[in-house]
């Protein structure tokens, strides 16, 4: 029931000499990584390093300042990363007045990328983050944690190979955070890239990446 | 199998205004207490109100039309779901295309069916009526399109709203000058209707198609 057979096909996410900046403050500067298929980055940094910054400068919401990043898939050819990626930042982009099912349903049809289709169901990507009880339920009746995993659940709805996650634990209690790591763990074992900012342990293998040591 | 995202968003945005209720509803409330208004204010002359009766329904129409204008953008912002549209594969043109297409539905609409009905109570004739409706429906669009604009520029700020008009109102003058003469025309025996409803027609149609790209411009530069 958990891992389909798919897999996703090869990707390379490259970051060079990337500068970011934040307000007037440059808050990430010359930062060179590159991912593979079933690589993860952990970003780990005190509050204000610069976690989110980085987060949102991969998922192209901020224009780097210098530097760039791109994915580039097995021919070559570059892509951003935005339309191949999810990003999972502080709020889970669910509208309090529809159901679970009909949020869902609408990110399904609004991230799917042509090729890579699933055939979940809403239902089946809530009971797979254990909450079926609330696919009909309005979601501004639901729990913090309830609410952060028919957020979570869109990432198996609509498969994209980068998982770009903000604190992903946030909200979530111990079953639910090992249910993450599971998920994460299948999404890697597909071919998939997760780069996380977080600050407790998130029990998968990964690349490490500290930010905020100078100043 | 599932459904293509732009029919998916404009469902979505119909079935929140739906369930939020307000919207269309407190539109057309507004307008006919806007509406209303007026006679208190200028008396019950028959005669001044039916010739100024067309520039109280557009007035009142322009206002009406800001009332939700400033969430248009703004709920998505706040529930980060303008984030994740930022990473969905459809330009953001279109997706803006089909939010103001939407909200449109929802709340122009509304006023346009609405017009002749509250055109009577500022004693139009039958022509006038016909006009008056006809010249909102064809400018009712190319207002939400331009307060789409003023909604997208203050995105991120809470108390946005009356930024929002301060933008848009000036911006609105042409719409509102073509408007207006296009629905007095209809019943004046001297000057024609068709220049001014076609200079208001091409209006909607330019503002419909510069306008996306000035609102997915803003929302880039504001999602920073």
């Amino acid at each position: 029931m958990t891992a389909s057979p798919f897999t996703f096909p090869t990707f390379r996410l490259q970051a060079e000499k990337l500068a970011l900046r934040r307000g007037s403050r440059l808050l990430v500067e010359n930062l060179s990584f590159s991912l593979t298929n079933g690589q993860a980055l952990v970003v780990t940094g005190a509050n204000g390093t610069g976690k989110s910054t980085l987060l949102r400068g991969l998922a192209g919401f901020l224009p780097p300042v210098a530097g760039q990043a791109h994915l580039e898939d097995g021919a070559g050819a570059r892509e951003t990363i935005a339309s191949h990626a999810h990003y999972v930042g502080h709020q889970e982009g669910s509208k309090p007045a529809l159901t679970a099912h009909e949020n869902l349903a609408f990110w399904r049809a609004m991230l799917a990328l042509p090729g890579l289709t699933s055939d979940l169901t809403p239902e089946a990507a809530l009971r797979q983050l254990g909450v079926p009880q609330v696919a009909d339920l309005p979601v501004a009746y639901l729990s913090a944690g309830q609410k952060r995993r028919v957020g979570l659940a869109r990432l198996l709805l609509a498969p994209r190979p980068v998982w770009i996650l903000d604190e992903p634990l946030t909200a979530l209690d111990a079953a639910g955070q090992t249910l993450l790591t599971e998920l994460m763990k299948d999404h890697l074992k597909m071919g998939g890239m997760v780069i996380a900012a977080t600050h407790a342990p998130l029990g998968i293998e990964s690349l490490h990446l500290s930010l905020g040591e100078a100043t | 199998m599932s459904a293509s995202p732009l029919a998916a968003l404009f469902s979505r945005e119909i079935r929140v205004a739906r369930r939020i209720g307000g919207g269309g509803t407190m539109g057309v409330i507004f307008f006919l207490i806007l509406v209303t208004i007026v006679p208190f204010a200028i008396g019950p002359d028959l005669n001044l109100l039916s010739r100024i009766g067309p520039a109280i329904l557009w007035i009142a129409a322009l206002l009406a039309t800001l009332l939700g204008l400033d969430r248009l953008f703004q709920a998505d912002q706040e529930d980060g779901s303008l984030d994740l549209i930022l990473t969905s594969d459809t330009p953001l043109e279109l997706i803006v295309l089909v939010k103001c297409l939407a909200h449109w539905v929802v709340t122009g609409l509304p006023l346009v069916i609405a017009a002749p009905l509250f055109g009577l109570m500022l004693a139009l004739d039958p022509q006038a009526l016909w006009g008056v409706t006809l010249s909102l429906l064809a400018g009712t669009p190319a207002l939400a399109l331009l307060g789409a604009i003023g909604a997208a520029l203050t995105v991120t700020l809470r108390r946005g709203g009356l930024l929002m008009a301060i933008l848009i109102l000036p911006l609105a003058i042409p719409v509102l000058i073509f408007g207006v003469s296009a629905a007095a025309a209809s019943f004046s025996a001297t000057t024609p209707f068709l220049p001014p409803f076609l200079i208001l027609c091409a209006l909607t149609l330019g503002t419909l198609a510069a306008a996306p790209f000035a609102v997915a411009a803003a929302l880039r530069h504001m999602s920073e």
